[in-house]
């Protein structure tokens, strides 16, 4: 049986119309006003494009001008929501993948009493499944009355993940100790070694490691909704689940709720712009979770 | 410099490598202290906890008090619960065969026709997108008044409307528009995988007049098998672990029993009901369903291996 080469680029070709075209449409809704949806919902283009849609959930417009174009008056502000989410994931990636890579070094280099149990344990922790946890840690948070603060959002995942700690010390196994040994002759310390030479030969894959976590924390929703559902602490995915729930009695905001999805794409889709080719071709088992 | 003089002052290499040993242990447990204390504080402390829970009556007010099996003896004759682990099971084999079935022509497509770069990151936009936002997007294309799907079923002249709200379309929806996010995700992983097989194997297949059908059968799929195997322990471990979409595509109102998955019918108990206890209990199901799982899926992943030798 043979399949033609035009069969075959039509298929990727479908894939990739099929993978553009829904965010396509997202931000084709944002751009309607909320006035014209019933009538105009179907063309490619709409009729008379807006930016108004934007304005409102980035808190730009007063709550009457934001009622009159379609929102629910109740005040939204994504521009902080987004502020909330970078700094949620960006506070994670950078602290733990340090933290990680220091253990992962240690597990992979030094020698030490207690050391491949101490992993064996960790890693077994990959076993549970983060719901398990979230119960304990939830209440965990609220009797150390941190609900709804910084500290209690990023704490659980901020030192480490057994997943990234495993990932490192893999990864600083199959690294080659020559650089090391000349370095020892030198009369470095294990501190040295690790920030002046380890870490600065490693940069492709903790970069690999902090992008994963970067894009999953950015993703986050379960736990910053029990935590950080307060305005001064809401992530953008919980900004738009309190959004949604906002109009309950009637159809619900969608060119409002389209303008803010945009914005939940654009950083990640920036991301993907600057270090998409390297986060593309690191692709392989390392960037699994 | 320096140290290297002291050492030569030593005697014998004995003292230094002992000196050496002693080092590591202090510097060692100071390099894992971050990742201890976390460790500790964030995920042993809280299991211990969990499992505690689950033998508790706890309504997060009063203080847990022991109940022994109580939690565990409800859940048998609990049908919600039931209920919830079917419906989450036949989400996991549609998620996982539609999104794998598609990766896997999508890799292999990919890997005999082109390397392009721009190709595989647009591919992997929906894996970089929140959950959350998937499924708004995909409540608002499936919207039965006004969404562009029903919309163009009407145009085909299908007269069906798709909606999460329809008893017999809400799971299967759910799961593909899942499956939508995370084929390009695994489709990459997979076509990683194929870099991997020696190009000449292609070659001298073609050689003896193989066709692209009879190459992928008999040289992509066989060599492919570990990975394939790993990557499908991956998803299905992921794909338990539904949450996101369901709790959005319902307006954030509970979703009909229908596509009540047991991620959700655990949030639901903890933090509607105020159930932390019985909570817990669910979790714990969950926890020994997958770890029996990978334990099933490790074992024939290693087996799958031995036989590539």
């Amino acid at each position: 049986m043979k399949i033609s080469r035009g069969v075959s680029w039509f298929a990727l070709a479908a894939a990739v119309v099929l993978t553009v075209f829904p965010f396509y449409w997202m931000i084709r809704t944002a751009l309607t006003p909320a006035a014209d949806l019933f009538r105009d919902s179907t063309g490619l283009w709409p009729d008379n494009p807006t930016l108004i849609n934007f304005a409102r959930v980035l808190g730009l417009v007063g709550a009457e001008e934001a009622r009159a174009a379609g929102g629910s008056g109740a005040q939204i502000n994504f521009l902080r929501y987004t502020m909330n989410s970078l700094i949620y994931s960006g506070l994670i990636a950078v602290v733990q993948t340090f933290c990680c890579a220091m253990a992962g070094y240690a597990f992979a280099r030094l020698r030490f009493p207690g050391r491949d149990l101490a992993f064996g344990v960790i890693v077994a922790a990959l076993m549970v499944p983060p719901i398990f946890t979230l119960l304990p840690n939830f209440v965990l948070v609220k009797q150390l009355e941190i609900l709804n603060t910084i500290p209690g959002l990023v704490l659980p995942s901020l030192l480490m993940t057994p997943f990234a700690v495993f990932f490192l010390r893999q990864f600083f196994l199959s690294i080659p100790r020559d650089v090391e040994e000349a370095a020892t002759l030198e009369g470095i310390g294990k501190w040295g070694m690790f920030w002046k030479i380890v870490l600065p030969m490693s940069r492709g894959p903790l970069i690999t490691i902090g992008l994963t976590t970067v894009v999953w924390s950015w993703k986050d929703y379960l736990w910053p909704l029990l935590v950080g559902k307060a305005e001064s602490t809401r992530v953008l995915t919980v900004g738009l689940g309190v959004f949604l729930q906002q109009s309950p009695n009637r159809a619900p905001d969608w060119t409002g709720l389209m303008a803010g999805s945009v914005l939940s794409v654009l950083p990640v889709l920036l991301l993907l712009v600057f270090l998409g080719k390297r986060l593309v071709q690191s692709m392989n088992f390392s960037g699994m979770k | 410099m320096h140290a290297v003089e002291t050492r030569l002052d030593q005697p014998a290499g004995l003292r230094g490598r002992e000196r050496r040993r002693r080092d590591d242990r202090l510097v060692g447990w100071l390099f894992l202290l971050p990742v201890i204390v976390g460790f500790i504080v964030f995920y042993a402390y809280p299991t211990v906890r969990g499992v505690w829970y689950s033998f508790t009556d706890y309504s997060l007010l009063n203080d847990p008090s022991f109940v022994g099996g109580e939690n565990y003896r409800e859940l048998v004759g609990d049908e919600q619960f039931w209920n919830s682990l079917k419906v989450t099971a036949s989400y996991v084999v549609v998620n996982i065969v539609s999104q794998t079935v598609v990766a896997l022509g999508l890799a292999a497509l990919m890997h005999r026709l082109t390397r392009s770069v721009v190709l595989r990151a647009t591919l992997l936009v929906p894996w970089l997108v929140p959950n959350v936002t998937i499924g708004l997007l995909w409540a608002w294309l499936l919207d039965p008044d006004l969404g562009f799907v029903n919309h163009l079923l009407g145009l085909a002249g299908i007269d069906a409307t798709l909606s999460f709200t329809s008893p017999a379309w809400a799971m299967p929806l759910v799961a593909l528009v899942n499956s939508w996010a995370y084929t390009g995700y695994t489709a990459l992983l997979l076509y990683a995988g194929m870099l991997q097989i020696p190009q000449h194997l292609y070659e001298g297949a073609a050689i003896d007049g193989a066709g692209e059908v009879r190459m992928f059968r008999s040289i992509t799929l066989p060599l492919l098998r570990p990975i394939l195997a790993l990557v499908l322990v991956v998803s299905l471990i992921g794909s338990f672990q539904i949450f996101d979409t369901v709790a959005v595509v319902y307006g954030g109102k509970p979703p009909i029993p229908e596509a009540r998955v047991i991620y959700y019918y655990i949030y639901q108990q903890a933090f509607t009901y105020f159930h932390m206890g019985y909570a817990a209990a669910v979790a714990m199901v969950l926890v020994v369903i997958l770890g029996v799982l990978t334990t099933v899926q490790m074992r024939m992943l290693r087996a799958s291996r031995s036989d590539l030798g």
